[in-house]
């Protein structure tokens, strides 16, 4: 057996207990399972052991019909030349993975099939690599031009560099290069002990899923802290922050779709809706994006039966009128029009290039972290469904997000019916963590599947720290999405992603 | 088609705040703290050494919001020392104006820090560009929401633009990573003369939690000043509103 098996409420898993496999090993294992889509890769980096002798890599194998969560890693000399087969020539969704490694330790995948720069970091290993001259694909033809846009966009968003190759109006391709956003998160979160610090680091991640990021640092430190009895009393108001999370963003992405085709009804009433959602989250714990909310092993704004039933009557009212939105837009003959058929990823497209969260439920994989591997509040919840939709088009994806929100109010109303406030404890920042261990935390945000990984030396300090946002996966189905389509669908394709930069560039 | 978008209309009734002077935020909104001398130090002490920024300094007691996280840690472990008060007028036209002492009941906001040209220039009409370099998208929905169906900060003649071109000013996001810091310094020079900076946000302000970070360079702000200091994390659209008002004369900063 390569691989240590658990799953995702289980505690943290002390590194020697992890197999250390043989490349060739892994590189075949890998392969052969990758090919039914039950498995997927929720996380793959490297690490140089404490005298950086070594460089090892671990690898979180995800398996949706188990539940369970496959870890193995292999080992390889630090300064070793030889260069490793590439997975992502079988498998594409290896390539932000196999990307990351390589740009920061300078390891070669031989016969990688797109071998770019991932996101700048401060610590790459080839220094002469900047983004000002990030290697764009090129096609030669008279017929043909390039479109570039940014980093700097037209609105109010986060930088990020879009090529277009048009043939005319149509986009033949469009490359995407990140990393303007790169901040350094992951190496501040191990130049610390402060744990205030480091969850607040997390929550920043991608502030508007700082519910979700934060639920996942609290998630893999309390697994190495067996914090789980506490994390446990919590679950039902963790449930709630991250489903009204899911609510407002949702809500703002239909009006962002509605503001990209002028429909300034549905814009207007998205905003207004997000504004209630939003301020919902700021009566119950004082901040709009709900910061503050999750802590490690408690919390410093227990939820109250005053706010209890403040939260579930907003939210009752939120989706009543937001159904109204979603009914009004789809018997729109105009909207549907611009949505309908528009940027499609077809459900293949989406397996291969290893798409989660809500953009790949549009395309009928039934991707979701809650259902698959709950943790918290979802694992005792059975039979839960999954919302899908089959099309993988701009209106599959605002489909989703309709009936998300719905599903995500009928939670909240029925957590919150009769709601008993546990006794409120305060959040423990101190606990020892385990050492010589990994933890994980893996949550649904609103995007989808969000994966942090702490690694903690000998001495129980986090020595590693690796955040994995959705959007890196995603980015790619977006310029899949476009390819074919008319440039000016280029904003509505992308709104109905909208995946993170900062998430994506740490 | 017709019906269902009259019940919309019907169902969201009037969105906007008709008067934005009178908004009051919710009691658990983390804005303006206010610090009280005590004899006894010990919690403070501790608060400061657990204060994830070191926007906290116990002696001299103060607190700089230009690096304050707004996460409320030091009121809960000196509760007798510090408590946050829900008030989101905390722009101040200059940086020190960010650091707040025992006994201060507003964030300064003196008259003769304005450059005159500002209010001359941009009292009746202001347009900016925002930049975002290192920000984590809550700032940018913010600084969106400012214009929308509840705040309408457009009705002040205030909104955002895309080209530097068209703009009076640049808005400023995020503690400016490396990788964007060439992008910004374009965008600011593309802005003609006469015109305005904005650091929005405790990120802008000083970088925030990523002060340190090798991953930004945050010389821009060794090159130009800003002419408005927003802290928050994220900045409330109430800080920003308020903050460009009382900039451009529109009202004035008085105890609440």
């Amino acid at each position: 057996m390569i691989y240590r098996i658990t799953n995702n409420t289980a505690p943290a898993v002390a590194l020697d207990d992890i197999p250390v496999v043989s490349y060739a090993a892994f590189y075949d294992d890998l392969a052969a399972r990758l090919r039914d889509e039950r498995y997927h890769v929720a996380h793959y980096f490297a690490l140089p052991d404490e005298a950086e002798a070594h460089l090892r890599f671990f690898c979180l194998l995800l398996d949706d019909a188990a539940a369970e969560v496959l870890l193995t890693s292999f080992v390889m000399d630090y300064y070793a030349e030889c260069p490793l087969p590439s997975l992502t020539a079988l498998h594409p969704q290896l390539h932000p993975f196999e990307r990351e490694i390589a740009e920061r330790w300078g390891v070669r995948f031989e016969g990688m099939p797109w071998p770019k720069p991932l996101r700048f970091p401060c610590d790459r290993a080839d220094r002469t690599s900047t983004i000002d001259n990030y290697p764009f694909y090129r096609m030669e033809g008279r017929a043909l031009h390039e479109v570039n846009v940014g980093p700097i966009h037209a609105g109010i968003i986060e930088p990020g560099a879009f090529r277009f190759i048009c043939n005319g109006e149509n986009v033949l391709h469009l490359e995407i290069a990140l990393g303007y956003q790169h901040r350094g998160t992951e190496r501040l979160m191990t130049a610390t002990d402060n744990r205030l610090r480091q969850v607040l680091l997390a929550e920043s991640a991608a502030g508007d899923s700082s519910v979700a990021h934060a639920t996942a640092f609290a998630e893999a430190v309390e697994k190495l802290t067996d914090g789980a009895a506490a994390a446990a009393a919590l679950a039902p108001e963790r449930a709630v922050a991250i489903e009204l999370e899911r609510m407002a963003m949702q809500i703002a992405d239909t009006g962002a779709l509605c503001m990209d085709t002028g429909y300034q009804l549905g814009q207007v009433a998205c905003e207004a809706l997000r504004t209630m959602t939003i301020n919902t989250t700021q009566a119950w714990g004082g901040n709009r994006f709900g910061k503050g909310l999750i802590r490690p092993a408690g919390t410093d704004h227990p939820l109250t039966a005053e706010k209890a039933a403040m939260i579930r009557g907003n939210a009752a009212e939120i989706a009543r009128r937001y159904a109204e939105v979603c009914h009004d837009l789809r018997t729109s003959p105009s909207l549907l029009a611009r949505f309908e058929q528009c940027g499609i990823v077809p459900r293949t497209e989406m397996v291969r290039i290893g798409g989660v969260g809500q953009a790949a439920r549009a395309s009928g994989v039934a991707r979701d972290i809650r259902t698959t591997h709950p943790w918290g509040l979802y694992a005792g919840q059975p039979g839960r469904e999954t919302i899908t939709e089959e099309e993988g088009d701009v209106m599959a994806r605002l489909s989703v997000r309709c009936r998300e929100t719905a599903q995500a109010a009928a939670l909240i109303d029925r957590l919150l019916d009769g709601f008993a406030p546990a006794a409120p404890v305060r959040p423990d920042y101190d606990a020892p963590l385990r050492p010589a261990s990994l933890a994980f935390g893996l949550v649904e945000g609103w995007r989808g599947e969000t994966c942090h990984v702490a690694v903690t030396d000998s001495a129980g300090r986090i020595a590693a720290y690796r955040i994995k946002d959705p959007s890196l996966h995603n980015w790619m189905a977006l310029a899949l999405a476009v390819r074919g389509e008319g440039i000016s669908d280029f904003p509505i394709c992308n709104k109905s992603f909208n995946l993170s930069y900062c998430g994506h560039d740490l | 088609m017709i019906f269902p978008k009259l019940k919309v209309l019907r169902s969201h009734g009037t969105q906007y705040i008709p008067d934005l002077e009178r908004v009051e935020l919710t009691e658990e909104f983390r804005g303006r703290p206010e610090l009280t001398e005590t004899g006894d130090r010990g919690d403070l002490e501790r608060a400061a050494r657990r204060c994830p920024t070191g926007a906290l300094s116990a002696a001299p007691f103060a607190l700089d919001l230009g690096r304050c996280m707004f996460c409320g840690e030091c009121a809960r472990m000196a509760p007798r020392n510090i408590r946050f008060t829900n008030d989101y007028r905390i722009g101040s036209p200059t940086r020190e104006g960010l650091v707040l002492r025992p006994g201060d009941t507003r964030v300064a906001f003196p008259e003769e820090a304005v450059r005159p040209e500002v209010r001359r220039f941009f009292g009746r009409a202001l347009q900016l560009r925002e930049v975002c370099a290192g920000g984590d998208a809550s700032v940018e929905m913010e600084l969106g929401a400012t214009g929308n169906v509840n705040f309408d900060f457009g009705r002040f003649g205030v909104g955002f633009t895309a080209s530097p071109r068209h703009a009076d000013g640049v808005v400023v996001s995020g503690p400016v990573t490396r990788n964007m810091a060439e992008a910004l310094e374009i965008c600011y020079d593309a802005v003609p003369d006469p015109r305005i900076l904005v650091a929005c946000s405790t990120e802008a302000c000083s970088g925030g939690l990523y002060a340190e970070s090798r991953a930004v360079d945050r010389t821009f702000f060794d090159r130009h000043t800003p002419d408005l200091w927003l802290p928050g994390v994220p900045t409330h659209p109430m800080t920003f509103i308020d903050g460009i008002m009382t900039l451009l004369g529109m009202k004035r900063r008085t105890q609440c």
